[in-house]
């Protein structure tokens, strides 16, 4: 009888047709037995296109068109309990943070609204040290550029000022605060 | 006991109320809190989300600050988010030493440096190991016997580093709420995920999970958590919550800090219940 053909794992610093970052979330998650744990475990599958069992076979097989126009991995809120239940130990909350990392650096649309959440949150970091939350808030809306989505959150931000947890914060450049930090921290990620 | 207390950027403004009653149940206890100096944002799940020195020199340089001061051995951090992104610093460069010496090259921008060896921890840890509930119950002034609490304890304090208590159903809560007098609601949602930051960006979704937690909280008198994220998503959406689910989902979500405050007789203000956005009638009739 004739052996099975496995295809051989991905081997580090081998060109393929698969970009450079996928390639190396694939090694992460190249020991996946597509067992579905995973999935049974994550809070958000309900409202996934792809299961995470699902997008991690799309991430073994290269198919990174159809990965990045999922809101899959967009839709990870970080609990870890894939993380801890998957028979393999693989790393997956930490993979799902890695390829948010890839949608940002690559401004995918479908990660939009949620890149432009992070971006304007480490925005107001990068400017004050700490995050002011309804300059950070301000900055979102702004970048949105739809006045429909503020509206969403005015009773909340009405609320939360009556009560004087937050007040106005018109946006200000600040003392660039942490732009060092940030711009050392930039420069190293674009050697790794 | 002495910690270094790193309140991060939610207890400065949503969640003031867990700053409050963090540092009010400390200074009942004799217990010194040493807030680090020109401490900054951890990263949130922000940083994660964009790049992985920079989530990691983020809260790095927080560990620095408590290095380079001799005050404690350890840094007590009340929120969970926070404080599994300075716990990341902690477990990764412990084994990592390229790692650290990168974290160290972008911490020399700010002339600091992380050797390692400050130990990270959540402050529901140092209330269940340290502290623990014989303690408490020794302060108790006003007995919550006629309450029953659901403990909530979310995600990021339990996983993925197993450090006090069972990830999937802690218990870690239910000594120091029975030290009060309350009794326990019995639930399975308690290590459940809130939605986290879905209720600022997927909304549609978050509200589906908030919903859920609300509901299964029924027949408690307050839900308590030891999370600025959990705390705001199930005290601030309740309206949203009930019109989504059909039915009334008000009720009255406190930190655990508060409810143990409330035990041993301080004053509302200074657990800093007015901040909380939901407290029922019927929950302030039972006080």
């Amino acid at each position: 009888m004739d052996q099975i053909q496995h295809p051989e794992p991905p081997e580090k610093g081998v060109s393929t047709t698969v970009p450079a970052p996928l390639r190396a979330i694939q090694e992460r998650v190249y020991a996946c037995i597509q067992c579905g744990t995973c999935t049974g475990s994550c809070p958000n599958a309900f409202a996934m296109d792809y299961t995470p069992r699902a997008m991690w076979r799309l991430v073994l097989m290269g198919e990174k068109e159809t990965l990045f126009n999922s809101r899959t991995f967009l839709l990870c809120s970080a609990c870890y309990y894939c993380t801890l239940r998957c028979p393999r130990g693989l790393p997956l909350t930490e993979t799902m943070e890695e390829l948010k990392q890839i949608a940002a650096r690559e401004n995918h649309p479908v990660h939009k609204k949620s890149v432009l959440f992070y971006r304007n949150f480490l925005e107001s970091v990068r400017r004050h040290g700490r995050v002011r939350e309804m300059e950070f808030m301000t900055l979102y809306f702004l970048s949105l550029k739809n006045p429909f989505t503020p509206l969403q959150f005015t009773p909340l931000g009405l609320r939360l000022m009556g009560k004087g947890k937050v007040g106005i914060q018109v946006p200000s450049k600040g003392q660039r605060r942490l732009e060092a930090l940030f711009r050392k921290a930039e420069e190293l990620e674009e050697q790794e | 006991m002495k910690y270094y207390y790193y309140p991060g950027c939610s207890l400065e403004g949503t969640a003031k109320e867990y700053d409050i009653s963090t540092r009010a149940f400390m200074s009942a206890m004799e217990i010194e809190l040493v807030e680090l100096e020109d401490w900054t944002c951890c990263g949130a799940s922000a940083a994660p989300a964009t790049g992985n020195l920079l989530s990691l020199a983020l809260p790095a340089r927080n560990i620095a600050l408590a290095e380079k001061t001799n005050a404690a051995k350890e840094i007590l951090v009340p929120c969970s988010a926070c404080y599994l992104n300075l716990k990341q610093v902690e477990k990764k460069t412990g084994k990592d030493t390229e790692l650290l010496s990168k974290i160290n090259t972008i911490l020399e921008e700010e002339h600091l440096h992380v050797t390692g060896g400050l130990r990270v921890r959540h402050l529901l840890d140092v209330l269940s190991k340290d502290i623990d509930a014989a303690a408490v119950s020794q302060r108790v002034q006003r007995s919550l016997n006629d309450m029953t609490i659901a403990p909530y304890y979310g995600c990021q304090c339990l996983r993925p580093y197993i450090e006090f208590d069972d990830p999937e159903t802690p218990r870690s809560m239910e000594p120091l709420i029975e030290a009060t007098g309350a009794k326990i609601h019995a639930w399975s949602k308690g290590s459940k995920c809130c939605g986290a930051s879905h209720m600022n960006t997927q909304m549609d979704v978050g509200i589906e999970l908030v919903a859920s937690i609300l509901k299964a909280a029924k027949g408690a008198d307050a839900i308590v958590t030891v999370c600025p994220m959990c705390q705001v998503n199930l005290d601030a959406y309740q309206k949203k919550a009930s019109r989504f689910a059909k039915e009334d989902l008000d009720i009255t979500v406190l930190y655990l800090p508060q409810l143990l405050g409330l035990a041993f007789g301080l004053t509302e203000k200074e657990i800093g219940l007015n901040y909380n956005l939901a407290v029922s009638d019927g929950f302030r009739k039972k006080l």
